[in-house]
Formats: structure tokens, sequence, C-alpha cells
């Protein structure tokens, strides 16, 4: 090999050039590299925390099953997180409801400005997750502009208090944040269904309804799981809005209770615990919904598209 | 097999009744079972259908013919009522479907996509029409049996339409719509998606459900040679109205204009320079500077271009020219095709001209002066 003489010359570029293992090393090594440090070892270290004790608060690195035992035996911790997902589930019925009829408006009733209406929905996607949660505020504040419309129509006397700082609040604000993450794969979804069913369901005796009942609504399912995953994950993980918005209501929110748990109460072993099992149970979540899209995966192409839908909820899970 | 099938049926099922290509002869024994009346269809500045109107007799098959863009599929789209005319009236025995919606009409389509649903077995796609309608279960059951059993697929219907190859999507596409016994089932190029072989093979089949089962199909396709398998009586279209309306052998034999005899078949067309009408139904054509008597038709005027149509199959070689009809033409190119010898000619100043050469004689050499010729009667004056 000629190496000496390549390995002579000053410029380590060229030699790098030269060798396609380093350079594909150097390539892949980088993403790898990027998400080991980032991601794989950060989970590995919360992992590691949950089994660890904390005495006279002090960490020690003593194995112990103790913050498990003590999770599921205190009432407090399976509360908070059936209340999360409390919240998650009504938020992702709401979100639903208005996703679904304003996906099939676009998709199939809005012929002219179909594109414009469509980034008019998702806009909001772009202004910055704080500042919409923020604007909440100034709605639902006892000075803000929903009281003061109640009481310009001499609806209230008072202003109310109980709009703000409860988990009302946290619910309508994570419903406006997460509703155009259900409309998009419901949207997605619906607009590929080939015009020519509807007409063949339509060709077949079936009713308009009937053809929504029969053809439109079952091949649009993966879409809604898609969407539905997105919000339930989403919101059942959000700790801004509950944050900001929640005021009492907020402590009762799973990822309220982990911020607290590391940065207040500074016991991390049991934060990581309940970090751990969030995690866990919305992993089993995304598999779950992975798995039944897969299960309604009929026409083929369609669908695929959904599974890095859900992909993409797990990786927008993760970066919170 | 169908064939089979078609034959012991066919006692059952009365006679076929439309092998007389006259409309009017038809529609004098049995009253029209559709009518389309002036019928219109405009899409902004474009329009698709341009005042068409036709009666289709029960029980026929009629084919819409015609270039993409000629309007055949929006007129079958109006037929299945997916599409409302900008005006005119559509009729099913009498009375006036325009104004309903497709689930209300008792016609049935088989899309060219096939349209099945994919979220269905091959049994629920078939029964779905019936289902629909609320047919009782029991019944539902048996019908679609019988027919699966007709396109011969009784035994996948429990599989899904993407399991199956394109002739078998075909065939349940086909059940689908055949289980409703619709009085007139639309066919929207159902074939354009099949190989070669199998299509022939489906066109055959088709022709025989259409005179077994007695329903009327109506059919769409731009494939000329399909239309002439298959029809009963072909409509041409073009620019969204009806060029020529008859029968395959009288459409091949008596083109009324020039789109049409160069849109049916091979067809050689002669300009000509000078043109006059003779009295009758005939025309004498000036063509290289000698003159050739024609059948004139309505598509040509006296004074306007005219073109000698005549196909390559009843043009032949003759050692010395009768009279002046004849032409002097140079052999540009011989190609052999198995069944006939094709050979390409030019003509001075008419442009170019095609034979079918006898497979018992030898062929002529490329270069080589002919002297060809054709029977006055298979000569026909047409215009643009």
């Amino acid at each position: 090999m000629s190496a000496t003489s390549r390995a002579a010359k000053p410029d380590w570029l060229d030699w790098v050039r030269a060798r396609p293992r380093v350079r594909t090393f150097i390539g892949a090594g980088l993403p790898v590299g990027f998400v080991t440090v980032l991601l794989l070892l950060p989970y590995l270290f919360l992992f590691a925390h949950s089994f660890f004790r904390l005495t006279n608060g002090r960490l020690t690195h003593e194995l112990t099953l103790e913050n498990y035992r003590r999770l599921f035996g205190t009432p407090l911790y399976p509360n908070t997180i059936l209340f999360s997902a409390g919240i998650a589930a009504r938020v992702t019925i709401v979100a639903l409801l208005l996703a679904y009829p304003l996906a099939y408006l676009l998709a199939f009733k809005v012929k002219r400005h179909r594109n414009l209406m469509y980034m008019a929905v998702i806009i909001p996607l772009w202004v910055s997750y704080l500042v919409r949660a923020y604007a909440w505020k100034i709605i639902l504040g006892q000075e803000g502009i929903l009281n003061g419309f109640l009481q310009w129509a001499h609806l209230i006397d008072q202003p109310v208090a109980f709009l703000l700082y409860s988990k009302w609040a946290v619910i309508i604000a994570l419903i406006h944040i997460y509703t155009p993450f259900t409309l998009m794969p419901i949207y997605a979804v619906l607009e590929a269904i080939p015009p020519a069913l509807k007409e063949a369901s339509q060709d077949l005796y079936a009713s308009r309804w009937q053809t929504f009942r029969h053809v439109v609504l079952p091949l649009s399912l993966p879409g809604v799981v898609a969407g539905c995953t997105f919000s339930f994950v989403l919101s059942m993980g959000d700790f801004i809005a509950p944050g900001l918005l929640g005021g009492n209501d907020s402590a009762l929110m799973v990822s309220n209770l982990v911020v607290s748990l590391f940065g207040v109460a500074f016991n991390w072993p049991l934060g990581a615990a309940v970090s751990v099992v969030m995690l866990v149970l919305t992993f089993t979540l995304l598999w779950l919904a992975n798995k039944i899209e897969t299960a309604m995966n009929y026409a083929g192409a369609p669908a695929r598209r959904q599974e890095t839908a859900v992909g993409a909820v797990g990786a927008g899970g993760l970066r919170k | 097999m169908v064939g089979c099938g078609a034959m012991r049926l066919a006692s059952r099922a009365p006679p076929p009744t439309t092998h007389n290509p006259q409309p009017s002869a038809v529609s004098r024994i049995i009253p029209p079972i559709l009518q389309l009346q002036h019928l219109t269809k405009r899409f902004d500045a474009f329009t698709a259908v341009d005042d068409l109107s036709l009666d289709i007799a029960a029980g026929e098959f009629l084919t819409f013919l015609g270039a993409s863009g000629s309007g055949k599929t929006t007129t079958l789209r109006m037929i299945a009522g997916f599409e409302r005319p900008t005006s005119g009236e559509i009729l099913m025995e009498g009375t006036s479907i325009t104004p309903l919606p497709p689930f209300k009409r008792d016609i049935n389509t088989v899309f060219q996509s096939y349209a099945l649903f994919p979220h269905m077995s091959v049994r629920d796609n078939v029964g779905y029409g019936l289902r629909m309608r609320g047919v009782p279960k029991a019944e539902i059951g048996k019908r679609v049996e019988e027919a699966l059993q007709m396109v011969q697929l009784g035994h996948l219907g429990e599989r899904a339409p993407r399991q199956l190859s394109g002739g078998q999507q075909q065939r349940v596409a086909l059940a689908r719509a055949l289980v409703n016994r619709p009085r007139v089932l639309l066919l929207d190029e159902p074939l354009g998606a099949l190989d070669l072989k199998l299509r022939k093979e489906m066109q055959l089949e088709l022709k025989q459900l259409n005179k077994r089962l007695g329903i009327t199909f109506i059919y769409v396709t731009h494939d000329q040679e399909e239309a002439l398998t298959m029809s009963d009586r072909i409509a041409l279209m073009r620019n969204g109205k009806i060029e020529q309306l008859s029968g395959p052998r009288e459409m091949y034999e008596e083109p009324v204009s020039r789109y049409v005899a160069d849109f049916i078949g091979e067809t050689n067309l002669l300009q000509s320079t000078a043109a006059r009408r003779l009295g009758g139904s005939a025309a004498r054509l000036t063509i290289g500077g000698r003159e050739f008597d024609a059948t004139a038709t309505k598509s040509w005027e006296e004074g306007k271009p005219a073109w000698l149509a005549v196909r390559p199959e009843h043009v032949y070689a003759v050692t010395s020219g009768d009279g002046s009809h004849w032409l002097p033409v140079r052999v540009v190119d011989v190609i052999f095709t198995g069944v006939i010898t094709r050979v390409h000619t030019t003509v001075e100043g008419a442009g170019s001209l095609v034979l079918h050469w006898p497979a018992e004689q030898p062929a002529p050499e490329r270069d080589a002066t002919l002297t060809v010729t054709w029977p006055v009667e298979r000569g026909r004056c047409v215009g643009d």
C-alpha cells in the first residue's frame, strides 16, 4: 500500500477521502453518536437512577426496587398518571371531533383554495408553543378577553376566576395546540381515498351517509388512530400548558410531578422511576397504535405514511 | 368456462335480438331502454359533450368509441349519474332520470380502475349493492355465490381485492355490478389494464354475458378493434358529437367521413385535386392526374377537399391498367407480418398507399413500379 506516501501528505482530509471505511465510519458515526449521546445515554442514566437509593437526601449508588415499590404503593402516583390520561383522553376526543369534519371538508368539499385552507389549519404550528399557551392566559385570565366580553355582554357582573388556573384551561389550551396534529394524518388518509371508491359506492345504491359509513370512515380509520395517538401522547406528556394555565390542578399532571420530583424535591430516583413508567406506557401505546394501523392497512401505500406519522409522535414525545 | 355456461343458459334467456345493426329495426320491436336527448356537458369553457341525442335499445351492446377528450367517458358518467348534464335529458323507459343521484338509478358501472373496496373481502364487495338495498341476508349469500360462479371466482370469495391479479379484480368488479341485475350495465374501459391475451378472452366473455343475461351493455373504449369485436352498434365520438352511429361492419365498410375511415382499421386516404358529383351517390375524383369513381359520403360537399378512402385489403396489383381506373405506384417497403405481406408504396402527387399482397404470389422488390387498382365500389369519397 502507498499509505505511507499518503500519510505523509499534510492535508488530513485527503487522508480521509482515500479511505472508504474511515469515511463510512465518520458519515454513519455522526448521527449514531448524536442519538447515542443525546438520547440513549440520558435514557440509560434515567433508567439506572430509578434503581438507586436516596438516603438522607443523598444519592447512593445502591441498587434497590424501593422507588418502584413506592410508586405503585402510594396512591398519588398511579392517580396522577390516571388523571393525566383522563385529561389527554378529553383532549383527544374533542380534537378528533373538531379535526375529522374539518379534514373531511378539506379533502372532499373544498376545491379551489384547498392548499390555502390546509395551510390556515397548519399555520398555528409555526407559532411558538409558549406563545400559544400564553395566549390562553390572556384570553382566560380575570382581566382577560373572555371575561371582558362576558361582562360587556352583561352575562356576568364580576370577572369569573375559574376559567384560568384549572384543568379546564389546560384542556382548552391542549385542544387548541394538538388539533392540527390530529387533523394532519386524517386529512392525508382521506385525500388518498380514490374518488372512484365513493362513486362505486353510490353506484351500488348507497346513499351519501351510507357511503361515508361503509367506505370513507373505515378507510380513514388508520388516520384517526394516528391522529388520536398524536394528541393523546403529546397532551399526556405536556407540562408547559399545565404549568402556565393549570394552577393547583397542574400538580396532578404526571409531567409536572416529574419536574417537581427532580427540581423541587431533589428525589431523582423516584422521578426517574415515574419517567420510566411513563416511557413504558407511551411506547406500549405507540406499539399498539402501530399494530392497529398495520391491521387496517388495506390499500398498502397510504397506511405506510401513517406508520411514519406514529413514528414522528414517538420522536416528538421523546423531544419533550 | 363461461363459454359453456353461455351455451347451457342460452335456452333460458331470450334469444339475442340485436343482430340487426339497424337501430330503427330494433327499436320498432322493443322500446328504447335509454334515450339521450340533446345532452350537453360543459366544463367552464370546454364543451365535453355537445347536443348528443341517441336511443339505446334494450339488450343491445352499444359502444362509445373515440379518442381521449372526445366526450365518451363524460357521456357514460352522465348516464351513471356522476355528472349532471349542463342541458338535455336522459330518459329510462320514457321516464326522466336526469335529476336522480347515482344510487337511485337502476344502472351499475364497471370502473376503469375497478374501484373495489380495499377493506372488504371479494364476497363483501360483490354483496355491497344488495346489502345497501336491504336484500335479505340469505338471498344475498345465494346471489353472491352465483355471481362469483358466473365469473369463475367461486373459490376466492374470502380473499381481499389486493390479493387478486388484475384479471381477477376485473371479474370481481363485473360480478359486483351484475349481481344487482341492473337494467343497464356501464363499462368504462374495463379491459384497459389487462394484457392482450386476457383482453381478447374477456371481450368474448362480455359479449356472451350481454346476450345471455339480456342486460343492456354500454361500453366505452378508445380501442377500435375492441369496439368492432363486441358491439351491436358503435357510436364513434368526435369533439363531443357522434360522428357515425352504425354496426361494426357498416362502420368499417362504409365510413361516413375521413375521420371515421382513419379511426376504424387501416385506410388509404388519397387526396384528390378535383372532385365533382356525378349524380346519385357517385363522385368522380382526380388523383395523380387520373380520374376515379367512388361512393360519395355526406361528409363531402362539392367544392370542398375530397379524399378517396380505400382499405389496403381491397387494393391489388395488375399487369396492365384497365381504362383510367388504375394508379402507378413505387414500392417503398415490403413488410411480412405472418398472415399477410404489407406493401408500402408512394403515389406521385397523392401521398402514400398500402396494399396487402397475396401470400401465394412473390412479393415485389423495393423501388419496383406497380400498377394498382381496386373495385370501384370499394372506394369512398370522404370529406374532412
